[in-house]
């Protein structure tokens, strides 16, 4: 077996965790992948200096505890105001955070969202796998109209919230939303929002459909699910989950820059009330 | 050493800036606004972090990111925010955050009165999350005592690696005294070193001693979680092992320290018959009921509380065995009066006295007449033949 090479991802993993315990076919895996490709273009050796913060949820799981860097793993719902608190007090760390749509888009949507308002200096990722996996599949504010799940066995009636395009709509410097098939545009907009992008609120929502609630709810194979979601998910369209494709991108100071200016102005003592 | 006439709440975020405080995250509500007020004014100038946040869920959450990056933090809320922040105050328990976290207590429960003064968080302080762990709560009864009581806030969350709870309430936080302040303070000093980075940041073989939390970002790959995890930071959700030997220690760290954290004052006779128990703002109302039992004649001692949690029983126990009577004035309806019956013996009456609502305090001739009236009581019972 001399003729096998490691794959690259394993110097940013815990070897000693793995294997993961995501299903067989999960697409956290090609998140991850993803990801890891990004900072291998972007010429990381070894996560010093990178902080990833997580809440609860499968997708919560894949920074902790597999990424050997620096890791928080959070209530449900708090990573974003935690990864805030690192970023405030440690400005040089780069904080990423990696979310699933019940963490990130319920019960952690304020955190989010004024957070994005905030063009704070965060990436976050968030993994939509359109339903609560962890907690056996019950419908999450993504799942789409008349899903069967076993909170709402009758199908899904609440209409579909659309993140990107409502963090979009805020002050956050970069929105994206990609689908596990766009995979290259996916790992180029994670190093792109790393790279190019370094400051302000960057946003990459990735749909992701559970593999044990979703796509076999819908009868398919994560093989045929994935055929589908290439047919479907063609950048610059519209889809069933939204559009997918860049919604936003700027580089707008962020709230460390604007912070660091009111500082000054604190120390000028100008103002006071 | 400065001196200033400064509110309770403003003495709190004297002291916290005095203590090394670089990162403060908090929302508005009465009675506690004032901390905020201040350290917006302050913290920016001074070259510190000042974030208003959303919510008091974040704020909490925030200042754990904060102190787990290294940086002294703290919070201050009231009430319906001190409820909103127990999700936060229990992970801070479990990834051993060192935090300090001002509730000034007004009426509750719900929106309550918002701006009368109340002892009603106690035992939500001690009890009001999920899971088993030992909280420090400390309890200035004056703008004086919040100054110091903070900055020994600071020294045992980070001495210990724990969360502090500093228990003002609203006649502490608005009343203004002079306030004296040392020129130099000392910043308090984390209980490990760099020399301590390689040990595991979860786990101590002396449980009395804080494991070491190494900065972010040095290459440490710090594995920080909220679910039950080794010494290491893995995660382990299964065994009963890993669970019951983390929150032992966590529960072993405080307590086994309880020395160092239960601090107390004791005025009046020495083994006095009538000791009135007391802490906050209702100990300077006990304070004048003292004097003026001693000067009916009385025996009378007050036993100040400074550190509500851990409770010391022993050194409880030192002051009430002597005593025939105990009356435990509170601002609420009864509960630390809970804690003094536990060591009190069946030769001693304890006797609460309850009020809240309206910044309605507990007067002294109250405090005295109900004395009084229960020494009279015991008297009579100890004459019958």
């Amino acid at each position: 077996m001399r003729c096998l090479r490691k794959h690259f991802s394993r110097k940013y993993l815990r070897e000693e965790v793995l294997p993961t315990p995501f299903c067989p076919g999960c697409f956290n895996g090609v998140v991850m992948n993803a990801m890891f490709k990004a900072f291998e273009e972007l010429g990381v050796e070894r996560l010093r200096g990178y902080v990833f913060v997580s809440g609860i949820g499968c997708s919560s799981w894949i920074p902790s505890p597999h990424i050997r860097a620096d890791t928080i793993h959070t209530l449900h719902g708090r990573a974003v105001a935690v990864a805030t608190g690192v970023k405030l007090a440690k400005p040089d760390l780069n904080v990423i955070v990696i979310g699933g749509d019940g963490d990130l888009a319920a019960i952690g949507f304020n955190h989010l969202v004024h957070a994005a308002r905030r063009n704070m200096d965060l990436l976050v990722i968030l993994v939509n796998n359109l339903v609560y996996g962890m907690t056996r599949g019950q419908a999450s504010p993504t799942t789409p109209e008349g899903m069967r799940t076993v909170t709402t066995p009758y199908g899904a009636y609440e209409p579909v919230m659309d993140v990107a395009e409502l963090i979009a709509r805020t002050n956050a410097n970069y929105v994206a939303r990609w689908c596990i098939a766009n995979f290259n545009q996916l790992k180029n907009s994670i190093k792109e929002a790393l790279s190019k992008y370094r400051r302000g609120f960057r946003f990459i929502e990735v749909i992701a459909p559970c593999i044990t609630y979703v796509v076999r709810y819908e009868g398919k194979t994560p093989g045929q699910k994935i055929k589908e979601l290439m047919k479907t998910c063609r950048p610059n369209t519209e889809t069933p989950y939204g559009r997918i494709g860049i919604l936003k991108a700027g580089d707008k100071p962020g709230y460390l820059d604007r912070y660091f200016e009111y500082m000054k102005k604190a120390a000028g003592g100008e103002g006071g009330a | 050493m400065r001196a200033e006439f400064l509110s309770g709440n403003e003495a709190v975020a004297e002291a916290a800036l005095d203590a090394g405080l670089k990162f403060y995250a908090g929302y508005p509500i009465t009675p506690s606004s004032e901390i905020m007020h201040y350290l917006a004014r302050e913290l920016p100038r001074r070259g510190g972090m000042f974030i208003q946040s959303e919510d008091e869920l974040a704020a909490i959450n925030m200042v754990v990111g904060a102190a787990l990056a290294g940086v002294k933090s703290m919070t201050a809320t009231s009430g319906p925010g001190f409820s909103l922040m127990q999700e936060g105050l229990g992970y801070a328990v479990m990834v051993e955050a060192p935090i300090v976290i001002v509730n000034v207590m007004r009426a509750g429960p719900g929106t309550g009165q918002a701006t009368k003064a109340a002892q009603g968080d106690v035992m939500q302080a001690r009890w009001g999350r999920h899971g088993d762990q030992v909280i420090v709560a400390l309890a200035p009864s004056s703008p004086q005592e919040a100054y110091d009581l903070t900055i020994k806030a600071f020294e045992i969350a980070w001495g210990l690696r724990v969360p502090v709870v500093v228990l003002s309430d609203e006649f502490v936080g608005h009343g203004r005294e002079v306030v004296e302040m040392p020129d130099n303070v000392k910043e308090p000093e984390p209980g490990w070193g760099p020399e301590d980075y390689g040990k595991p940041p979860f786990g101590s073989d002396d449980p009395k001693k804080p494991p070491p939390l190494p900065p972010l970002g040095e290459g440490y790959d710090l594995l920080i979680t909220g679910s039950t995890h080794n010494e290491w930071g893995y995660r382990d959700v299964h065994s009963f092992e890993t669970h019951f030997k983390l929150v032992k220690r966590l529960k072993e760290k405080v307590l086994g320290n309880v020395e160092k954290v239960f601090m107390y004052e004791y005025f009046g006779d020495n083994e006095a018959d009538i000791l009135i128990v007391a802490y906050g703002s209702m100990s300077r109302p006990a304070k004048a009921a003292v004097r003026r039992l001693q000067a009916a004649g009385f025996s009378a001692g007050l036993l100040k509380l400074k550190t509500l949690w851990p409770m010391d029983y022993d050194a409880l126990k030192s002051y009430v065995k002597d005593a025939r009577v105990v009356i435990v004035p509170e601002l609420n309806l009864g509960q630390v009066v809970y804690d003094v019956k536990i060591v009190a013996g069946d030769d001693t009456v304890v006797v609460p006295i309850n009020k809240v609502g309206g910044g309605v305090p507990i007067y002294a001739c109250e405090i005295v007449e109900k004395a009084q009236k229960v020494w009279g009581e015991v008297l009579e019972e100890a004459l019958q033949p």
